[in-house]
């Protein structure tokens, strides 16, 4: 148990925010000054340890999927076969940094709150904490654990600091999310049970073939336990992205919740879902995932589904967002739109995974996989690699491949993107709010020539949101069309209708804050009772993301070298 | 790294750079000061045509070199994808090379145009941010050695439009109208990223490629290639080949950018923005990207096909039939306006359709040359259209008795009231277009007796527009497009597509010189036929103008008196007139550089744009024989359309109280299906965008989320609530009842504690989740 104690750089980097947190809590009421100056002070140490990481991963990038950066193994809780392992890849440092960097901005916002400021600091780091365990986690307890334990902080956070209706979202964020991750503990444990290990490395070399005695696993025919799991992962990790149709908790969540939380929530908490995809559910169930399955002699394979819920979530989430009157709703069921094009990359990933898996079993003499994966007709009996290669060629293997990677960049760039974009206009859909304490859209109208600078702020992220090219998002769109397109035309198609309503709602939003004749109602509220403008505080924690979002669209492979890495190690499964 | 930024391969990024650059520094330190930001802004953009001068320079005469074998250019990485990384560059070959003869220029002309114009205006410093943010884009668009770099600069010209044409967003009407324009192009350009992102992952299917979207590496290294390799793979949804699906989508970005049938509907609106928007919009940049690319991409829109023989690609086809429509169909709406900068912008749609249909049958360069010239004529023409407006307004305010020089640069004065009223009378929109009173040709006449600079510079980019034969660069790319559809249509290919864009093409040329010579005829001819006409401002040259009128014919009938302008009025009207009078220079002799070599006399000029441009791609394209029957129809059509216009507005102008003889030709059913764009407006108002925000609204977010997965929720959420309620009462029930049990608890706590000890993973897991939850609720209490 004495090794669990043993300090390591990504342990120091998890426990540094819990640290912090038991301070700032433990800190008299009226020092509310030094709790907010200390949290921000951990959150930037932090920082600079993500960027560490981040940077130590692109220069040494981890080349097979084996391969960890500050890895680190202790003992934890034997009696189980848990660890406390830890360690990060391309992928995961890239997160670790959009983390490490919208902390402290979310931080900052939240200098704003005056009520209990002390547990409010100390739920934010203690958020950080949870959020950087899930995306250092090499153990399926640690990761089940810090899961739950950002769970927690942001519950509080609405519930204590939201607005009107929070104990409404509250709830209603909590019983899904507990929903999501009954399923993960039930998989999980499962999982961890037939394994006999709960090392995530280990688990992904074993669980994909594991098939028991007889084809049984606990007395059921192992197929139908492993859809069970998969179910069990997808439910927790789609509730969490929020996939349609279990996104109807983040509407309520967002807009109750106080902006630094929006920010977090939007930022970091979503991706967790899709973290947890292409770290867990796609490489644990490659051929669950691909594996061709018959409803009512219509054929289909759960990437489809998996497909077919991206694109509703694309369309309709850009609808619902179209349609409503409240700006935090507004930007909020953005969310659901982004994150649609982040599970239409996942997709593709999972497809392709689930191929190359299947191809890689294949080389190791077993054919019975490749027979049901998609678009390969083995016929029976072969059991010759040029036989495959002849129904298979490698050219076309590696152009599908090609595709894959360029689908799974963009879904990962999307994720960074979204964290920026959205994190930034949640940020300034809370500083309105603050200030003029409505969000009804209809109230508001011709604010532009009152507070220029909120106007030029909110104009230039929601561009960035919108996708327009120069800006971040653009980018990961673009791969992610590019990507799917050859793999799911008709989605692709049917997602372009999004992305046509993502600008109906933009400029919804822009045109009902600021556009129309000069407010003179909003004007004299300006004046007499409350400035509107943006505060340099809202500002200053605006600016990197604003900067971000520029030099990201301007030359994304600052970012995108890495996520590279992970991407094409991602694919490069066991050997 | 040692880059020397001046030289030729470097260059190019600078010219792209300072626009942004301005942008920059006025967005950032310098809006609060507006001479700054003016001078900020025209050295940016300055700098840009300065620099592309002396590229061209150096392109043309300066250096023996190949431009099409071996251009300008130079790439730095851009992304890592997968084993290939993606590099982006620019490059300058002939067909850049020639738009950079035209944007700089023109954009320069209109920032000069803008100080003018834009005078007293309280955003004025945004307005130049947000010109030199669009023509960055532009030269970002021209510049580009990829497609996704070209798509970079289009859509920054997307937002820059949609951010100029509701630059007074205090208007309703303009807030709309930019709306309109970004999602009316947007909806064509979500399709063309398809189409983008298809190409960049066909071309990695090939053997030995990586994934690429670059020009020359599609379409030029190893004489097209990858063109053959796109044509032999099968589209992946609709049949056909690759590369004819990704032409296809390609084709549709133009639609939407360039304003053609179905996707008009953007551009008239568009003049809601301050004019020099509108000739930024119409002319130098933002439509002519879509044609650009277009021409740009155009042999891999024609990959496979065997147009000279008469086998064409769809997207060709597409093209065509488009083309032509849309070109026919936006003359006949020219014809039916009364405000001045709609015609216009009819005419450029109409134009525009020249172009695209021209590419259908295959006249690319027929297509650039028109392009560049239609850039010219089309920005003086509506230049001089402000100028007109700035002039009326001027007279209105007069009229209205209010002081004399006006605070705001706003085209459509009282456009607030009159608009918004239209509006709720009639929610559909199903009223005669409003047109401003300083817009309307009705309400105007004998202007040119008050700004003659513009009325002549405006006849002569009129004529030009109309295709005034021999004199007027109009007319010979005009010609030059009617002459390669004759030649598909009758001598070479013999197909029907050609015979479609030559017939279309022919009535809207007759149209064109109709409605623009109605529309000069009725703006300066003849006597004012409003008071605001009749003490509108006053431009350069009047006092000259006026003494030498006096001296005429017409002038001892109608003499005109000399007035004084104020200093500022003068220096406004020098601002906007000058550029008028540099674009009047190129909408005559720009067309020179494009005549056919076998003409008479100016035949002698050798033709270099075709054998220039003709260098762009790698398979070169053919001049095709000099053939008068096209000639001569074009002469006829054009000369006759303008002499119509002469005789019924020009011999016997229109007097104030008479009905327009084109509105009474027509009969009121045409006039008002004309005024009303033929209904497709409406259409889209009321079955398409209507009904989506009603499903947003009532399906979406009523019935789905909030009724059905909510809804289904709460069920669940009611069940378990009830299940609980039972429990209870259970539990109420049984503790009662036995009163004894709680020993026999305690005896099943100790069990369960066993199976707790025995490494069971299930209850070590239910309890961190229990800890969690009791830490939860502590703190909970702690904090309240």
């Amino acid at each position: 148990m004495l090794d669990f104690l043993r300090v390591d750089f990504l342990t120091l980097m998890i426990l540094l925010p819990m640290v912090g947190a038991l301070v700032v809590f433990l800190l008299p009421q009226e020092r509310k000054q030094e709790a907010r100056w200390i949290a921000l002070g951990v959150s930037l140490v932090v920082l600079v340890m993500a960027i560490g990481v981040f940077y130590a991963v692109q220069a040494n990038p981890p080349n097979s999927p084996d391969e960890w950066a500050f890895e680190e193994e202790a003992e934890w809780f034997p009696q189980i076969n848990a660890a406390w392992h830890v360690g990060v890849d391309s992928l995961s440092a890239t997160m670790i940094l959009l983390t490490g960097l919208l902390v402290p901005l979310a931080i900052l916002i939240s200098f704003e709150i005056t009520e209990r400021v002390q547990a409010a600091m100390a739920l934010f780091l203690f958020l950080e904490t949870g959020m950087l365990g899930v995306f250092c986690a090499l153990d399926m307890m640690i990761f089940f654990l810090f899961w739950e334990i950002g769970l927690v902080p942001m519950y509080f956070l609405i519930f204590l600091w939201g607005g009107k209706n929070r104990r409404y979202a509250a709830n209603k964020f909590f019983l899904y999310t507990m929903a999501g991750s009954l399923g993960l503990l039930l998989a999980t444990q499962l999982i961890g049970h037939l394994v006999g290990t709960f090392d995530i490395p280990d688990m992904l070399r074993v669980w994909p073939t594991l098939t028991g005695e007889d084809n049984e696993l606990l007395g059921v025919d192992y197929s139908i336990v492993k859809y069970y799991a998969l179910l069990g992962f997808a439910l927790a990790f789609l509730i969490k992205i929020p996939a349609w149709p279990f996104h109807t908790w983040l509407p309520d969540a967002h807009t109750e919740a106080p902006t630094g939380g929006s920010m977090l929530l939007a930022g970091v908490l979503l991706k967790l879902g899709a973290y947890g995809f292409l770290r867990l559910a796609i490489p644990l169930f490659p051929y669950e995932w691909t594996s061709t399955r018959e409803l009512v002699s219509l054929e289909y394979n759960l990437v489809d589904v998996l497909g077919f819920l991206a694109v509703a979530g694309i369309v309709l989430g850009a609808l619902a967002a179209w349609g409503q009157n409240d700006f935090k709703r507004l930007v909020a069921y953005s969310s659901v739109n982004h994150m649609g094009f982040v599970v239409l990359g996942l997709a593709v990933a999972a497809l392709m995974y689930g191929t190359t898996w299947a191809e890689e079993q294949a080389q190791a003499g077993n054919y019975s996989y490749l027979k049901n994966i998609a678009g390969i007709e083995v016929p029976e009996g072969v059991s010759d690699q040029s036989e495959v290669d002849k129904l298979y060629p490698p050219e076309q293997r590696e152009d599908d491949r090609e595709n894959a990677r360029l689908a799974m960049n963009g879904a990962v760039l999307q994720m960074f993107n979204h964290g920026l974009s959205s994190a930034g206009m949640f940020l300034l859909a809370g500083a309105l709010y603050h200030k003029a304490h409505t969000r009804d859209l209809r109230k508001f109208g011709g604010l532009w020539d009152i507070i220029p600078v909120f106007g030029a702020l909110l104009i230039f992220t929601s561009m960035a949101s919108l996708g327009l090219p120069g800006l971040n998002g653009f980018v990961g769109e673009f791969l992610i069309v590019s990507g799917a397109f050859r793999t799911y035309p008709v989605y692709v198609l049917l997602s372009m209708l999004g992305l046509l309503v993502t600008g109906i709602y933009i400029l919804k939003g822009i045109q009902k804050l600021l556009h129309g004749p000069y407010n003179e109602q909003w004007a004299a509220y300006h004046e007499n009772e409350h400035s509107l403008e943006i505060e340099r505080r809202e500002v200053i924690a605006l600016a990197p993301l604003v900067v971000l979002m520029l030099v990201t669209g301007l030359y994304p492979n600052w970012v995108l070298e890495v996520i590279n890495d992970g991407v094409v190690t991602f694919f490069t499964l066991g050997g | 790294m040692d880059v020397n930024w001046l030289d030729v391969n470097y260059i190019s990024w600078l010219i792209l750079f300072f626009p942004f650059l301005s942008f920059a520094i006025i967005a950032l330190f310098t809006s609060r000061n507006l001479v700054v930001s003016q001078a900020v802004a025209l050295v940016g953009i300055g700098l840009s045509w300065v620099l592309s001068m002396a590229l061209f320079v150096r392109g043309v005469w300066g250096l023996d070199r190949d431009l099409g074998h071996d251009p300008f250019g130079s790439s730095t990485d851009w992304m890592d994808l997968g084993t290939h990384t993606f590099e982006m560059g620019v490059l300058v070959d002939p067909l850049t090379m020639f738009m950079l003869l035209m944007v700089p220029l023109a954009c320069l002309l209109i920032f000069v145009y803008s100080l003018g114009y834009m005078r007293g205006d309280p955003h004025n410093a945004r307005f130049f941010a947000y010109l030199s943010l669009f023509s960055g884009g532009m030269l970002t668009l021209v510049l580009a050695d990829n497609l996704l770099l070209l798509f970079i600069g289009w859509e920054i010209m997307g937002f820059c439009s949609y951010s100029l044409i509701g630059f007074w967003f205090h208007k309703k009407t303009a807030m709309e109208a930019g709306v309109k324009a970004f999602m009316t192009t947007r909806a064509a350009d979500v399709l063309m990223l398809v189409g983008v992102g298809y190409l960049f992952i066909m071309t990695g299917t090939m053997e030995g490629h990586g994934p690429t979207l670059n020009f020359r590496e599609i379409m030029y290294d190893h004489h097209g290639e990858m063109l053959e390799h796109l044509v032999a793979q099968d589209a992946v949804i609709f049949g056909g080949s690759a590369a004819a699906l990704i032409g296809v989508l390609l084709v549709f970005g133009t639609i939407g950018k360039s304003a053609q049938f179905p996707l008009h509907v953007w551009l008239p609106d568009a003049m809601e923005g301050p004019t020099p928007v509108s000739a930024m919009i119409h002319a130098a940049t933002m439509v002519s990207a879509g044609v650009y690319m277009v021409v740009r991409m155009f042999p891999l829109l024609s990959a496979g096909a065997d147009f000279h023989h008469g086998d064409y690609s769809s997207p060709m086809v597409l093209m065509g039939l488009i083309g032509g429509l849309t070109a026919l169909g936006a003359a006949i709406l020219a014809l039916g306006q009364n405000d001045i900068k709609r015609i216009l912008a009819y005419s450029t749609i109409s134009q525009l359709g020249y172009m695209v249909a021209a590419l259908g049958i295959g006249a690319w360069i027929a297509a650039a040359f028109h392009l560049v010239n239609h850039a010219f004529f089309k920005a003086l023409l509506f230049m001089a259209s402000g100028s007109v407006i700035h002039s009326m307004e001027h007279g209105e305010h007069h009229t209205h008795d209010e002081h004399g020089a006006h605070e705001h640069g706003g085209d459509s004065h009282g456009a607030d009231e009159h608009g918004e009223h239209a509006h709720h009378a009639e929610p559909d929109g199903l009223v005669m277009d409003y047109c401003a009173p300083p817009n309307d040709v009705q309400r105007m006449g004998g202007l040119i007796h008050r700004i003659p600079a513009t009325a002549i510079t405006m006849a002569l980019g009129g004529l030009s527009l109309a295709g005034f034969p021999f004199l007027t660069a109009g007319f010979w790319s005009k010609d030059e497009i009617l002459a390669e559809a004759w030649h598909g249509a009758f001598v070479g290919a013999q197909a029907p597509l050609p015979l479609f864009v030559l017939l279309t093409l022919l009535v809207a040329a007759f149209l064109t010189a109709f409605y623009t010579a109605r529309m000069w005829f009725l703006t300066f001819w003849g006597r004012p036929r409003t008071e605001a006409a009749e003490n509108a401002g006053v431009g350069t040259f009047r006092k000259q103008w006026v003494i030498w009128w006096n001296r005429t014919r017409w002038g001892k009938q109608n003499p005109q008196r000399v007035t004084f302008a104020t200093p500022v009025e003068r220096l406004s009207a020098a601002q906007m007139e000058v550029p008028l009078m540099v674009l009047a220079f190129f909408a005559v002799f720009a067309g020179f550089i494009g005549v056919h070599t076998d003409f008479p006399l100016l035949g002698a000029l050798n033709n270099p744009l075709h054998d220039f441009l003709a260098g762009t791609t790698a398979h070169h394209a053919e001049v095709i024989d000099l053939n008068w029957l096209p000639i001569l129809f074009s002469i006829g059509l054009g000369l006759g359309g303008l002499g119509l216009g002469y005789v019924v507005y020009g011999i016997r102008p229109l007097q104030a109280g008479q009905t327009d003889p084109t509105e009474r030709a027509l009969g009121a059913g045409i006039w008002t299906a004309l005024q009303n764009r033929f209904y497709i407006d409406i259409l889209y108002r009321r079955y398409l965008v209507r009904p989506m925000e009603w499903f947003a609204v009532n399906i979406v977010i009523d019935a789905i989320d909030k009724e059905t997965i909510d809804g289904v929720l709460e069920t669940i959420a009611e069940f378990f609530t009830a299940l609980g309620e039972g429990f209870k009462r259970f539990n109420r029930v049984v503790i009662d009842g036995v009163g004894d049990g709680v020993p026999a608890l305690i005896g099943q706590f100790a069990g369960w504690f066993r199976h707790v000890q025995s490494g069971r993973i299930q209850q070590y897991l239910f309890y961190i989740t229990l800890a969690l939850l009791a830490i939860g609720t502590l703190f909970l209490i702690q904090v309240l």
